[in-house]
């Protein structure tokens, strides 16, 4: 905890206090995630050595880490606002499928790269949006409403891209997602990006703070002036914009736009928000926990690929994480009441 | 057989916070229809939650036939033979009737349900309460309110329950179905069974009474009064009685001549309230009182565009509010501090100085970006000057006591500087210590030139702290005028006039 600058009053009542999730990175409060994520590469070290100890590893989970990364920062506000949404894995395929038509690369061509970037996200955020006002004002709960845009934009993918691969072709996205200024890739540096971010707005704005509000008690949200319906959408829209960035990672990684982009993605994205921390119920979450939460599971999968050890294996030490860390909440919610 | 059925004596239950109840004393005989009595918050629906084995208790014993016994869940309860009918009905909708009336208690040979059995003796429950017309298969989803409540009876019957808790079972019905009620209810009395019946509706007491215990602040005022004989005014005496010592502030001696800061024009609402008309200056304290029921709390959240209001308006400095929009009543400078504080005016489980700003969040912030150091400098200000216990900005609500809470929601209005406060019920589930502290902060509020409206179900409250009372019967006004010149017993004889026409009409 970092020393208050004003005098606070607080600091000399003996009872103990949940503290202030925003003033500091709270890792006091992480600190079974960062006990969890340390023994994890101590595990990776003593079995893989250098291999797992190297820049070049490290790069390789960051890069690994940053599309379901960038998705999970944007859950964590949903999750927050007393949400849900199941429909992150489709946005994202729907997303790279509209910024790789013939159509939009064309138009890359003549224009110039951004136009793939700016599609993408467009076509995320209007994806989100329309999950925010089913939800705000259709009054369909969150789990059917994004549910039904989990069928529709992946069904609506496959349309568009017909089922084939669409391949980038353009130079210019290419070499730009492809480089490495300071020997760091490019996608690395934009979930850093979007993850100061989304601290900044979940901690630091009102936006944030009527986040917790609407998801901890909407009622009460609602008669202290604050607008719940409107919020929510923009909660759902702002969760679409950041899977149009990650569609974005996911083309320049693969250098192809697919419907089968981001199969399964809400499942490691619902996780990686759960495990850090966020209540499912709403009106408490961390994105700090969240950034914990994603790494855990991207190290433990980098881990066991250095061994040589399936993807089997992976998902059965993955459903016990998420198990225990849901145990561990519950621990936390019973103390509360 | 000298002992009574059920004894409790000098129940105590406290919740963080609260003391919840005070020390209870409720004796039950056999074959009574008993009925309990108290205003919203006097610790009926914990008292039913006690005797259900839902709640444990703090202090005090309980005695069964002149027998110590303690409930540690609902099920030692039932076992006991006592059967709570909620108000909530806790039916399960997509089972049958048969299985909902035997849920927990199946017939059953080796894990294997004894269908027919149930159904049968389902029939033969069904029939004794005089409703053979519902069978045993259907779907409780599908029946009426009236039918479900029928169904809950036969459960308690089937548990061959001796003491039968009732929570205001009339509230979901019409005045047929309630007949009906009745007539259930007299054949189980007949049958041998103990009734707790809660209702706020007095002529239902008088009916089917035989005797009443009052509840007031989680303490029993008067138990054991004969149901059909005690004059409705010592009863609604009792109820909403004068408390202990409270203390209120010396009025203003003078209002400044001022155009009104509130006006409410010939406001209402269908089935709630009609043509209710009234100003408030500011500096201006005015009074709403009435019943339970009458229509307080849907006047006051429908100035505050909390509800949308069918017919009238509400302006504030002559500006008129945009209907049925909490957010334009807020920007035009109202705030409410609301009846239920815990599910309508707190974010619980968050901080005190957040609950604090959660109002007045653009002050703090530049392009949304929050001024952390500002923030709480003001809002520690405002905790300060309403005197929040423990001085602990950083505290989880949930863990402060009533009426600190009250004082925070309070703190979060006059943070934003708000001029026209609506308050309903201001001390509900507060300690009589902390309710003088905010009867003076809510004269302090008033001296400072805010115009205020308290809605208390408590009329010595409503006329102490008010300049000006209304009082509201059966949704509408049926007296407006200065609060000294009316004291608690002519507001009673007026909203009583009001019943006593409506009876003659009927």
């Amino acid at each position: 905890m970092s020393a208050p600058s004003v005098q606070d009053p607080s600091m000399q009542v003996p009872t103990p206090t949940r503290g202030d999730r925003g003033g500091s990175l709270g890792l006091a409060r992480n600190l079974g995630l960062v006990i969890a994520l340390v023994v994890l590469c101590a595990v990776g070290v003593i079995t893989a050595g250098d291999r797992f100890a190297s820049t070049d590893n490290v790069l390789t989970i960051l890069r690994l880490a940053a599309v379901i990364g960038v998705i999970s920062i944007g859950m964590t506000f949903v999750i927050t606002g007393g949400g849900i949404d199941l429909s992150v894995g489709a946005i994202v395929a729907l997303s790279s499928v509209w910024a790789t038509t013939t159509g939009t690369q064309a138009m890359a061509n003549d224009i110039g790269w951004i136009v793939m970037v700016f599609s993408a996200v467009l076509v995320g955020t209007a994806c989100g949006a329309i999950n925010g006002v089913l939800i705000a004002y259709g009054k369909v709960v969150p789990f059917i409403a994004t549910l039904a845009m989990l069928a529709s934009a992946r069904g609506l993918a496959e349309i568009i891209a017909d089922r084939k691969t669409q391949i980038i072709r353009n130079q210019g996205f290419s070499d730009f997602f492809g480089s490495e200024p300071f020997g760091i890739p490019v996608i690395v540096i934009m979930f850093a990006v979007v993850a100061a971010a989304g601290w900044f707005l979940l901690n630091r704005t009102t936006f944030g703070r009527r986040t917790f509000a609407v998801g901890g008690n909407p009622e009460a949200a609602r008669l202290a002036g604050i607008k719940v319906q409107r919020h929510t959408v923009y909660l759902y829209a702002l969760l679409g914009t950041t899977c149009g960035i990650a569609a974005v990672m996911l083309m320049s990684r693969t250098t192809t736009g697919s419907s089968t982009h981001g199969t399964l993605y809400e499942l490691d994205a619902i996780a990686a928000v759960v495990i850090g921390g966020t209540l499912l119920s709403g009106g408490r979450g961390t994105v700090v926990g969240t950034l914990f939460g994603v790494l855990i599971f991207t190290t433990l999968t980098n881990v066991f690929t250095l061994n040589n050890l399936s993807t089997s294996a992976q998902a059965v030490a993955k459903g016990v994480i998420i198990v225990i860390a849901v145990l561990l909440q519950q621990r936390i919610a019973d103390r509360k009441t | 057989m000298d002992h009574p059925l059920l004894a409790m004596r000098g129940i105590v239950k406290e919740f963080p916070g609260v003391r919840a109840l005070d020390g209870v004393d409720l004796v039950i005989r056999e074959g009574e229809v008993h009925c309990l009595l108290g205003q919203n918050g006097a610790g009926k629906s914990t008292l039913i939650k006690v005797l259900a084995g839902a709640h444990g208790v703090d202090e005090g014993t309980i005695l069964w036939e002149g027998e110590p016994v303690t409930f540690a869940d609902p099920q030692a309860a039932l076992h006991t033979g006592i059967a709570t009918i909620y108000q909530e009905l806790d039916l399960v909708d997509g089972l049958s009737v048969a299985d909902n009336i035997f849920l927990g208690h199946e017939k059953s040979r080796g894990g294997v349900t004894r269908v027919k059995d149930m159904n049968r003796a389902t029939r033969d429950l069904l029939a004794r309460l005089g409703h053979s017309e519902i069978r045993p298969t259907r779907e409780v989803g599908s029946l009426s309110a009236a039918g479900k409540q029928i169904v809950s009876m036969a459960r308690a019957l089937s548990r061959r329950a001796r003491v039968i808790v009732m929570d205001e079972p009339s509230a979901v019905l019409d005045p047929g179905e309630v007949d009906g009620l009745f007539r259930v209810v007299e054949d189980l009395r007949a049958s041998g069974a103990a009734i707790i019946y809660i209702s706020h509706r007095l002529e239902e007491i008088r009916r089917i009474g035989d005797r009443l215990t009052v509840l007031k602040d989680g303490r029993t005022v008067a138990g054991d009064l004969p149901a059909k004989e005690t004059p409705t005014s010592e009863l609604i005496t009792l109820m909403t009685g004068r408390t202990v010592s409270s203390v209120f502030p010396r009025r203003a001696t003078q209002l400044p001549e001022a155009p009104p800061l509130l006006s409410v024009d010939a406001l209402g609402r269908d089935g709630e309230f009609a043509d209710v008309t009234f100003d408030v200056r500011p500096g201006e304290i005015i009074g709403i009182a009435g019943l339970v029921g009458a229509g307080r709390s849907e006047i006051i959240e429908t100035v505050f565009g909390a509800r949308k209001a069918g017919s009238g308006t509400v302006s504030v400095a002559g500006t008129k509010l945009r209907n049925g929009s909490v957010a334009a009543a807020v920007s035009a400078g109202l705030g409410l501090c609301p009846e239920e504080r815990k599910s309508q005016g707190l974010v619980l489980d968050d901080a005190v100085y957040r609950n604090i700003s959660l109002a007045s969040l653009e002050r703090f912030s530049r392009h949304g970006v929050t001024d952390a150091t500002t923030e709480r400098r003001a809002t520690h200000e405002a905790a300060r000057s309403v005197d929040v216990r423990p001085d602990a900005p950083d505290r989880i609500i949930r863990t402060l006591s009533g009426g600190n809470q009250q004082k925070v929601v309070l703190a979060r209005w006059l943070l934003r500087s708000c001029k026209v406060l609506l308050l309903d019920e201001p001390t509900r589930g507060v300690d009589v210590g902390a309710r003088a502290e905010i009867y003076a902060l809510i004269r302090q509020l008033a001296d400072s030139g805010v115009a205020l409206v308290v809605v208390s179900s408590d009329i010595d409250e409503v006329l102490g702290l008010s300049d000006r009372v209304l009082v509201i019967a059966d949704g509408s006004v049926v007296h407006h005028g200065p609060s000294d010149a009316i004291d608690a017993s002519g507001v009673l004889n007026r909203i009583l006039a009001t019943h006593d026409q409506k009876e003659d009409v009927a």
